[in-house]
């Protein structure tokens, strides 16, 4: 889960990092309230979770109250990479000498936590690695072991830091690492931490990316969950327990397993690119497939108006196609959906289950043997209705 | 032969006593699969389905000579049941649970290394070997036994290809589902290794999907050391960037972890990479 950078500052100044004093603003009058407060010039910056707010025009200067509120005026509202704008950062506006990156994060590959550090920052940490990675110091911790002083001393001695400001980067460094830690973080991140022209450090933009596996014992960071940028029926499908992902093609899928849907989803494409068709959405309705959670995939599907036609793919193992086929019918009777259905069920009882479906001479329900012919079919009738 | 377990391996089941556990423990002993017991904190000395249930791992492994051990239990004691396991002295510890937080996995996995124990998964369907013993959730009925090993990220795509290979008459030796959490204990690498060091196995399928870089590191592996045939598949052709897709580790990341790197990577490596899963089957017969 994303914090949003107010979010993600708040949060460092918990461990001791220094951070701006400023203020969230969701409306113009609110963000000329904490310039004022604030006195002198601000920086007002857009809160949604995409890169690139500032080229998008999400980040602006403003010398005086009055420009505070036209300037945020401008910025509410906006939309950036599909995302509308509904809340604005209004920060005491800093005067830069240098820009340093710092981050840890989960390497996956060797199980282990990554700090990147370099005293070029400012820019994109992976348009440095390209252009200089010379300059970026990595060093990896030992999860069994933690941080240690001498690791943060390694990192710093070896980003080449102002010899003034050495102890303070030292310290930051191990604050930011127990907020990693503490907060279940994937990524907690400071770009740009400044040093001032006043000689003081300051973590002037963050991002922290919460495990969303470590959620259940981060009750405090859980609740900072940003509905209003998420799709209304991906809200809708975690309350059900079943894991959705909304797409732009025009095939609903609803698959049990995550390796299976994404491979449904491929498959549609495979033979639906030609005519711009695809799949519409990602749906793992997990182990049981039983009749509640086949209705409850079904609507959510079903709310999304692009959807042409729907593969339900089912490979039954220990669960039992026929239980799965019946399933089906009951939760096609509740949702009566208008759009072809395209059903496909190999495993544990799958000609069990292909007859129950067939039995029920539902016109728009289909059933398919064989994945390939499941996804042609669903590709059919997507054409058909477009 | 096979890789991993065989229908000698002395397996107990920690979650024993709780629904999934009992559930799969059953249909393991129904496979043949030595179950020799199980362990639930509390409920030593009772009996399930006429094994015996300890209070520990290591009473278990004293009592029994248990050496495999299937860990069932809630994402929030999975941990904790790994590091005792491994201090039990368990060697190859199999692990189902979904939605472990990473730095649980990243502590555990090191600490199963330090003290030499394997650790399959988690969030992982087991291991299988047909017409031997499965420690897991995987169906018996899609195996047969053969010459194929299968090793995967996914539950449900493994149970396809092995079924597509079961109905052709390509049987496996066993099947191996690594995972899809991005920290694990067993990688690509490790059981390709084992695959391809066992006489048993003549050509092996590699199920993989977006996210990390295991699989390019898989490809590298099969280029510099393996002689046996290599056919696989990636799952996430059509995955947005920056989103994960039901697997925690199933996400692509800047420019990192997409399907069209792996198949390149695989391909350079002289792996078929299937577009569909179902031409698999045809891969390894041409």
């Amino acid at each position: 889960m994303k914090l949003h950078e107010f979010q993600s500052k708040a949060l460092f100044g918990e461990y001791g990092i220094p951070v701006p004093r400023g203020k969230v603003a969701t409306t113009s009058d609110e963000a000329y309230a904490i310039a004022a407060e604030i006195g002198g010039a601000v920086v007002v910056k857009a809160q949604v979770h995409v890169g690139g707010r500032g080229k998008a025009g999400g980040v602006k200067l403003a010398k005086s109250p009055e420009e505070a509120r036209e300037v945020a005026s401008k910025i509410l509202g906006m939309t950036i990479k599909g995302l509308t704008v509904r809340q604005v950062l209004v920060d005491p506006a800093a005067n830069i000498q240098q820009e340093i990156y710092l981050a840890i994060t989960n390497d996956r590959q060797a199980g282990r936590a990554l700090i990147i550090a370099s005293a070029e920052g400012g820019m994109d940490i992976e348009e440095l690695a390209v252009k200089k990675p010379s300059a970026i110091v990595r060093l990896h911790i030992d999860p069994l072991v933690g941080l240690k002083v001498y690791h943060a001393n390694n990192v710093v001695s070896a980003m080449g830091v102002p010899r003034e400001h050495y102890r303070a980067f030292v310290q930051i460094v191990q604050q930011l690492y127990e907020c990693y830690i503490k907060s279940d973080a994937e990524l907690a991140e400071i770009n740009p931490l400044v040093i001032t022209t006043e000689g003081k450090l300051l973590a002037l933009d963050g991002k922290v990316i919460i495990d969303d596996n470590a959620l259940y014992r981060q009750p405090k960071l859980a609740a900072m969950r940003d509905l209003s940028e998420e799709p209304e029926s991906e809200t809708k499908a975690r309350e059900a327990e079943i894991t959705f992902i909304k797409l732009d093609g025009q095939i609903g899928c609803m698959v049990n397993g995550a390796g299976l849907a994404m491979t449904t989803m491929d498959m549609t494409k495979l033979y639906g690119e030609a005519d711009g068709i695809g799949p519409a959405n990602f749906l793992d309705i997990g182990g049981g497939a039983s009749s509640d959670q086949v209705a409850a995939a079904l609507r959510i599907i079903l709310s999304d108006s692009n959807v042409k036609s729907v593969l339900i793919n089912i490979f039954g193992g220990i669960t039992r196609c026929d239980d799965v086929a019946r399933g089906i019918l009951v939760a096609y009777d509740e949702v009566k959906p208008s759009v072809p259905i395209i059903i496909r069920l190999q495993g544990t009882n799958a000609a069990e289950g292909r007859a129950l479906i067939d039995a029920a001479q539902i016109p728009n329900v289909v059933s398919a043997e064989t994945l390939t012919e499941a996804a042609q079919k669903a590709v059919e009738a997507a054409k058909k209705a477009m | 032969m096979a890789i991993l377990v065989d229908k000698q391996s002395p397996v107990i089941v920690q979650g024993i006593t709780g629904k999934q556990g009992g559930f799969h423990a059953k249909l393991m002993m129904e496979y043949g699969t030595n179950v020799v017991g199980g362990v639930t904190p509390g409920r030593g000395g009772e009996w399930f389905e006429g094994k015996p249930v300890f209070d520990t791992v290591s009473k278990a492994v004293e009592a029994t000579g248990a050496t495999h051990s299937l860990i069932a239990v809630p994402a929030a004691f999975a941990a904790e049941a790994i590091y005792e396991a491994v201090d039990g002295g368990i060697k190859l510890i199999v692990c189902l649970t979904e939605h472990i937080p990473v730095s649980e996995m990243m502590k555990a996995v090191a600490y199963v290394k330090l003290k030499g124990a394997r650790l399959i998964g988690p969030n992982c369907p087991g291991v299988m070997t047909p017409g031997q013993a499965k420690i897991g959730i995987i169906p018996g009925m899609i195996g047969m036994p053969g010459h194929i090993g299968v090793v995967s990220k996914s539950g449900t795509l493994t149970y396809e290809v092995g079924f597509a290979l079961s109905r052709r008459g390509m049987g496996q030796t066993t099947f191996v589902g690594i995972g899809g959490d991005p920290v694990i204990g067993t990688t690509f690498i490790d059981v390709l290794q084992m695959f391809e060091n066992d006489p048993d196995t003549s050509s092996v399928v590699l199920l993989g999907e977006i996210g990390g870089r295991a699989e390019i590191d898989a490809a590298e592996y099969i280029k510099n050391h393996m002689t046996k045939p290599v056919a696989a598949f990636i799952a996430g052709r059509s995955a947005p960037p920056g989103r994960r897709m039901g697997h925690a580790g199933a996400i692509v990341e800047g420019s990192e972890g997409s399907a069209e790197e792996k198949i390149a990577a695989l391909e350079a490596a002289g792996v078929r990479v299937a577009a569909n899963p179902e031409q698999i089957p045809d891969l390894l017969a041409s």
